[in-house]
C-alpha cells in the first residue's frame, strides 16, 4: 500500500520506452485471446467476444420477436381474424412484448456497454469477466426456455406485464405464466450482473487522470443506466418471486379474497417498468452524444447540462410509474402529482435533444450513413415524446390508455428512441468490429425502407386507438371502420420488416465482403478508436492516460501500440489492468483478472436445472438442485484466491503498484457494494409490499395471530443478539477465531429463526400479510445462511494461509455482508414487532 | 349540443364510429376530445419546429451559444409548453371528476367474459341487466365498477374515459350522454380468451327510470 501514496500526479507519469508493436501484440494475445475452437467460445470471458455475442443474440431474438409481430399484423389485417385462434394469438402478443423487452432491448444495451465501455474508458476488460460470461449464459438459457415453451404451445399468454389475478393459478392454470416468471427472472440475473460490473468498471477503471467530469458522455449515460438497473430490476424480481410463490405454494400476495392485492403487482411491476423505458433510452442517447459531435466535426455542446439532464432523468424516472395506472381508480390529487412528474421528465429529455441540435448547428453535419439513422431518431423520437406528454395528461390518458394509441406511442419511443440509435451505432462502430468498410448503397436504401415502413405502420395507429380499438384483441367483427386502418398498418409492417432484413444483410455484407478499413475512419477523439481494427481482445497494448484525452485518436494509436502508455504487455503472463480511484481516477492498484474458464457456463447450466425443476413443479428436487449451485459458487470464489506472485507491478518506469490482493478497495469490494444496493432495493420492495397490504389494500383483515408473545420475544431477542455479536466479531479483526465465532453465531441465529418460523409464524396461505411475513423471514434466513457460508470460506482461507497481515482475502466481503445481514435482520424484526404491538 | 360542433368536421375525415373518442356523445368525452385536438395542434407545431431546426443545422458551422439551447430551449421553452399542457389537463380533469351532487348511481360488475349492470327502478328496487346498461340522458351518472374475477376495464369511448374493474375494489366513474340513444362499450383491459368479445351497450333514456319490457330484465 505504501507505494500508492507516492503516486505522482497523472500528468507527470513517465512514459514507458517504445517497443516493437508486433512483439507486444503477440505477448498480449497469448494471455488475453480466447481458447481455440468451439470450446474456446464456451470458455471465453473477454468483453469483446461477449459484448458482440450479447448483441448478436439480441438481434436474433429481435428477428424472432419481429416474426411474431408479423403474425399479429396478419391476424389484424381483416376484422374476422385470419388464422390464429385466440389462445395462440394471446401467446404470440405476450411473447412479442416479452422478447422485445427482456430478450432484445435489455441484452442489446448490456452487450453494447460491455463491448464499448472498456474501450472508451481506456481499459482492457470489464471488472468481472466471469460475471459477464455468466450473464450471457443465463440470458441465453432463459431465452431458450421461453422460446421452447412457445414451440410447444405453452408460452406465457397474459400480456407482457402479467397482471394478476389473470396470471394467478386460478385464472392461468398450466405452466404458461411460470415460464414467464421463471424465465424472465433467470434472464434478469444477467441484468443485475451487467449493472454491477458496468457501475464498477466506470467508477474504478477509467484511464488514470480521467476525472468523472472528463468521461465520454456515453460513460455518464451508462452510469445512470446501471444505477437505474440496480434499483429498477429488484422490484420486478421481488414481484416475480412473490407471484411464483403464490402460484406454486398458494401464498395469497395478490389474492383479494385473502387480503392480497392485484394492485401490489402493478406497483411492483411498474416501479420496474417505467425506469425500464429510460434504462433502454439512456444508452441510446449515450451513443447519440458520442456520434453527433464526431459526425459534425465539432465537440458536444452543453456537456454539463447533459450530465445534469441524465441525473435528472435517473431521479425523475422513479417518480412516475403510476402513469401506467391512471385508470385503476387512484384519487385525482395523487394522479395530478404523477402527471406533473411524468410531464416534467420531458424537460431533461428536451435539454438533451436541444443540445444535440445545437451541436449540429455548431458543427457541419455530414450525411454519412449513421447520420441518416440519427435523423430518423430525431423525427420518430420527437413524435413519440410528444404523444408521451399527451398520455401523461390524466383525462386524455383515460381515453387513450390500453388502446392502439398506446401501442403506437410505445413503438415510436422504443424504435425511435432505441432501435434507430442502435442502427446508427451499428453502422458507426462496424469498422471497429469487423475491420471492414461497408458496401455502399444498401445501407441508405435500408434506412429509407425502414423509415417509410415504420411510420406507415404506426402513425395511423394513433387514429386507430382514438377510434376505440383496444390493445390485445384478435378479432373485431363489429367494427368495419377499423379495417382500412389496420390493413394499412399491416401492409406497411411488412415494408418495415423488409427494411430490417436489408439492414442486417448490409451488416453481413460488410463483415464478409467489405474492403479493409483504415484505423479511426471517423477521425474520432475517443479511446475506442485508439486501437487497431478489428479490436484485439486486450484493446490496448499499453493503457492510455489523461495525457491522451481530447486528442485525435490517430495521434494516440501508435504510441499506445508501441507500449508507450502504462502497464505495457503482459509480462507476468496474466491479465492485468489498472484500477483507479473513484473521484480523480488516480492509479490505485493493478487488478489481476481471471482467464478463460467454463465455470460461468457450468454455473448458469446448474441454475437452469433449478429453473426447469421449478417449472416441472418438482419443488423438493429443485431444492436439492441448489446444492450444485452453491458448490459452484464456492469454486468460483476459490478462483479469486491469491496466486503465487503477489509482487507489485511496474506500470511505468517510475511507478510500482500493488496487485489487488494487497488493496483495501478492490474491484470485488466495489462490486459487492453495488450488488448490495440492488439487494437492499429488493428488501425495500418486500417492505413496501408488507406496508401496502397492511395499509392500502381494502380486503379482509388478517385473522388474529396465534404466536406466543413470550416465546417469540425470546427467539427474536436471541436472533438480534446473535447478529449483533456476529457484526462485532467481523469488525473486530481479521482473525481465525473471529471467523469461527461469526460462523457459529450466524448458524445459531438461523436455527433459532427456522424454529421460530416453524412454530410461531402464522400459516402463510391464510392471509397476504402472513405470507409476506414468512417471505421476510425467508429473506433473513437466506442472508444468515450466506453469511455463515462466507465465514466458513474465510475460515478455510485462514487454514490455507491466504489471509495474512497484508492480504485481505475474503475478509472485507464477509464484513460488509455481515453488516448488511445484521441491519436487514434488525429492520425485519423491528417491523414485525411493531406490527404485532400495534395490532 | 356542444358535441355537434365536433361531429361535423370529424365525420368528414373518417374519425367517426360507434367507439370513436373523436365523436363524443357526452360532456366528459367532449372535453377530452377538445383536449386532444388542442394537443394535436401543439404537437404538429412542435414537430414542424424541430424539423426546421434540424434542417437549418445542415450548412456552414454557426457560432452558437450553448445556453441558448440547453437553458433557453431545453429548460425554459419546454417548461412553458409543458406547464400549459399540464394545467389544461388538470383543469379538464377536475371538471369531469365524479362529485357529491346526487347524480344517479348505477352498478357494473365485470366477469370473464361479460357485464352485469344494476340500476334502480321507480319503486327503488334494483334491476339487473346483462350486457346492457340503462342510464338517464342529459345528466351525469356515476357507475360503480367492480369485478368478480380478474381485472377488466369499463369503457364507453363516446361518453367518457375508462376505469378499471378490479376484484376487491369498487371504482366510481362519471359518464354522461347528451342525447337518448345507444352507445357502445367494451372491456379495455386484457382479461383472457374472451377479451375481444367482451362488449356491452349503454342505453340513454329521456325518461328515468325507464319503463323496460319484461324480457330485458334478467333475473
Amino acid at each position: 500500500m505504501s507505494d500508492t501514496s507516492l503516486t505522482p500526479r497523472t500528468g507527470t507519469i513517465a512514459p514507458n520506452p517504445p517497443r516493437r508493436a508486433l512483439a507486444l501484440h503477440r505477448e498480449l494475445q497469448s494471455v488475453w485471446a480466447n481458447d481455440r475452437g468451439l470450446w474456446g467460445q464456451m470458455t471465453a470471458v473477454s468483453h469483446t467476444t461477449l459484448g458482440l455475442r450479447f448483441m448478436a443474440t439480441a438481434i436474433i431474438f429481435f428477428a424472432i420477436g419481429g416474426i411474431l409481430s408479423m403474425l399479429i399484423r396478419a391476424q389484424l389485417a381483416s376484422h374476422q381474424g385470419a388464422f390464429l385462434d385466440t389462445e395462440l394469438y394471446n401467446q404470440i402478443f405476450t411473447m412479442h412484448g416479452s422478447i422485445m423487452m427482456f430478450l432484445f432491448a435489455i441484452p442489446m444495451l448490456e452487450g453494447l456497454a460491455i463491448w464499448l465501455l472498456p474501450k472508451m474508458l481506456g481499459t482492457r476488460d470489464m471488472a468481472f469477466p466471469r460475471l459477464t460470461a455468466l450473464g450471457y449464459w443465463c440470458y441465453l438459457f432463459g431465452g431458450l426456455i421461453m422460446l421452447t415453451a412457445l414451440l410447444f404451445g405453452v408460452a406465457p399468454r397474459d400480456g407482457w406485464f402479467m397482471y394478476t389475478p389473470l396470471s394467478s393459478a386460478a385464472y392461468s392454470p398450466g405452466i404458461n405464466a411460470d415460464v414467464w416468471l421463471l424465465g424472465v427472472t433467470f434472464v434478469e440475473i444477467s441484468a443485475i450482473a451487467a449493472a454491477v460490473e458496468i457501475t464498477v468498471t466506470i467508477l474504478r477503471q477509467r484511464a488514470p487522470g480521467m476525472k468523472l467530469t472528463q468521461m465520454p458522455l456515453f460513460a455518464w449515460y451508462m452510469l445512470g443506466t446501471s444505477a437505474m438497473m440496480l434499483v429498477g430490476f429488484p422490484p420486478l424480481i421481488a414481484g416475480s418471486v412473490l407471484l411464483e410463490i403464490e402460484r406454486a405454494f398458494d401464498w395469497p400476495f395478490f389474492d383479494p379474497a385473502r387480503g392480497g392485492d392485484p394492485l401490489l403487482w402493478q406497483h411492483l411491476f411498474w416501479l420496474f417498468g417505467h425506469p425500464e423505458v429510460y434504462i433502454i433510452f439512456l444508452p441510446a442517447a449515450g451513443v447519440m452524444s458520442m456520434m453527433i459531435p464526431v459526425l459534425c466535426r465539432t465537440t458536444i455542446l452543453g456537456y454539463g447540462a447533459i450530465v445534469a439532464a441524465i441525473l435528472g432523468l435517473v431521479f425523475l424516472s422513479f417518480g412516475l410509474w403510476v402513469h401506467h395506472m391512471f385508470t385503476v381508480g387512484i384519487p385525482h390529487m395523487a394522479l395530478a402529482f404523477f402527471s406533473a412528474a411524468s410531464v416534467l421528465v420531458a424537460v431533461p429529455t428536451a435539454v438533451q435533444v436541444f443540445a444535440w441540435i445545437g451541436t449540429m448547428w455548431k458543427g457541419s453535419p455530414q450525411l454519412h450513413l449513421p447520420m441518416y439513422h440519427i435523423l430518423g431518431f430525431f423525427l420518430t423520437f420527437v413524435m413519440g415524446g410528444l404523444t408521451g406528454v399527451m398520455l401523461a395528461i390524466v383525462p386524455f390518458n383515460w381515453q387513450a390508455h390500453d388502446t392502439a394509441f398506446v401501442t403506437a406511442h410505445l413503438h415510436y419511443v422504443l424504435i425511435g428512441g432505441f432501435v434507430f440509435p442502435m442502427m446508427a451505432a451499428a453502422t458507426y462502430w462496424m469498422p471497429l468490429i469487423t475491420g471492414r468498410r461497408r458496401v455502399k448503397g444498401l445501407g441508405e436504401a435500408a434506412f429509407w425502407v425502414i423509415l417509410i415502413g415504420f411510420h406507415g405502420t404506426f402513425f395511423i395507429m394513433h387514429l386507430t386507438g382514438l377510434m376505440g380499438m383496444p390493445r390485445r384483441i384478435d378479432v373485431y367483427p363489429d367494427n368495419p371502420e377499423w379495417v382500412w386502418l389496420n390493413l394499412t398498418s399491416s401492409i406497411f409492417s411488412f415494408v418495415l420488416t423488409i427494411g430490417f432484413a436489408m439492414f442486417v444483410l448490409d451488416l453481413i455484407l460488410q463483415a464478409t465482403l467489405g474492403k479493409r478499413e483504415s484505423r479511426n475512419p471517423w477521425r474520432a477523439p475517443t479511446f475506442d478508436w485508439a486501437m487497431p481494427i478489428p479490436s484485439p481482445n486486450y484493446n490496448f497494448a499499453s493503457l492510455p492516460t489523461a495525457r491522451h484525452l481530447d486528442r485525435d485518436a490517430d495521434e494516440v494509436i501508435l504510441p499506445l501500440a508501441r507500449g508507450e502508455g502504462i502497464l505495457p504487455g503482459a509480462p507476468n503472463g496474466r491479465r492485468e489492468l489498472l484500477v483507479t480511484r473513484v473521484g480523480d481516477a488516480q492509479p490505485d492498484h493493478v487488478g489481476v483478472l481471471p482467464g478463460n474458464t467454463a465455470l460461468p457456463l457450468a454455473l448458469s447450466a446448474s441454475i437452469g436445472v433449478f429453473v426447469l425443476l421449478m417449472l416441472a413443479s418438482l419443488y423438493a428436487l429443485a431444492g436439492i438442485a441448489l446444492v450444485p449451485v452453491a458448490v459452484l459458487i464456492w469454486v468460483w470464489v476459490r478462483g479469486m484466491a491469491p496466486g503465487d506472485n503477489l509482487a507489485s507491478v511496474a506500470v511505468t518506469p517510475g511507478l510500482r503498484l500493488p496487485v489487488h490482493h494487497h488493496a483495501r478497495a478492490s474491484l470485488g469490494q466495489s462490486g459487492l457494494v453495488a450488488f448490495l444496493v440492488a439487494n437492499g432495493t429488493l428488501f425495500a420492495s418486500l417492505l413496501f409490499g408488507l406496508a401496502f397490504v397492511s395499509v392500502v389494500t381494502p380486503g379482509p383483515e388478517a385473522p388474529i395471530s396465534t404466536f406466543t408473545p413470550r416465546t417469540t420475544a425470546i427467539a427474536l431477542g436471541l436472533v438480534t443478539l446473535a447478529v449483533g455479536l456476529a457484526s462485532a466479531c467481523v469488525a473486530w479483526s481479521g482473525r481465525h477465531g473471529a471467523a469461527m465465532l461469526a460462523l457459529l453465531l450466524n448458524l445459531g441465529a438461523l436455527v433459532v429463526l427456522v424454529w421460530m418460523a416453524a412454530t410461531q409464524l402464522d400459516d402463510p396461505t391464510r392471509h397476504a400479510r402472513d405470507a409476506l411475513r414468512a417471505v421476510m423471514a425467508g429473506y433473513v434466513g437466506l442472508h444468515l445462511l450466506v453469511a455463515a457460508g462466507m465465514a466458513a470460506f474465510a475460515l478455510d482461507q485462514f487454514r490455507r494461509g491466504e489471509i495474512t497481515v497484508d492480504v485481505t482475502g475474503a475478509w472485507p466481503a464477509l464484513r460488509l455482508w455481515q453488516r448488511y445481514t445484521s441491519v436487514t435482520t434488525l429492520v425485519t424484526i423491528g417491523v414485525l414487532t411493531a406490527q404485532a404491538v400495534m395490532s | 349540443m356542444r358535441g355537434g360542433v365536433l361531429i361535423a368536421p370529424v365525420a368528414l375525415i373518417g374519425c367517426s364510429g360507434p367507439l370513436s373518442t373523436l365523436q363524443p356523445g357526452g360532456a366528459t368525452a367532449t372535453e377530452i376530445a377538445w383536449l386532444w385536438w388542442v394537443m394535436l395542434a401543439g404537437a404538429v407545431a412542435l414537430t414542424m419546429m424541430m424539423v426546421v431546426l434540424i434542417a437549418m443545422a445542415f450548412g456552414a458551422p454557426r457560432d452558437t451559444g450553448a445556453r441558448v439551447w440547453t437553458h433557453g430551449m431545453g429548460l425554459a421553452f419546454s417548461l412553458v409548453v409543458l406547464s400549459a399542457t399540464l394545467g389544461a389537463g388538470l383543469w379538464v380533469g377536475e371538471r369531469i371528476l365524479p362529485r357529491d351532487d346526487g347524480a344517479v348511481e348505477v352498478r357494473a360488475r365485470a366477469f370473464q367474459w361479460g357485464w352485469r349492470f344494476t340500476h334502480t327502478d321507480s319503486d327503488g328496487n334494483p334491476v339487473e341487466t346483462d350486457g346492457l346498461l340503462h342510464i338517464p340522458a342529459g345528466q351525469p351518472v356515476d357507475v360503480l365498477i367492480t369485478s368478480e374475477d380478474v381485472i377488466h376495464s369499463f369503457w364507453v369511448p363516446r361518453l367518457a374515459g375508462k376505469l378499471d374493474a378490479i376484484p376487491g375494489r369498487t371504482n366510481r366513474a362519471r359518464i354522461s350522454a347528451d342525447a337518448p340513444g345507444t352507445y357502445a362499450g367494451l372491456c379495455a383491459e386484457f382479461c383472457g380468451l374472451g377479451h375481444a368479445r367482451m362488449r356491452f351497450d349503454v342505453q340513454a333514456h329521456d325518461t328515468w327510470p325507464p319503463a323496460l319490457p319484461d324480457e330485458s330484465e334478467a333475473p
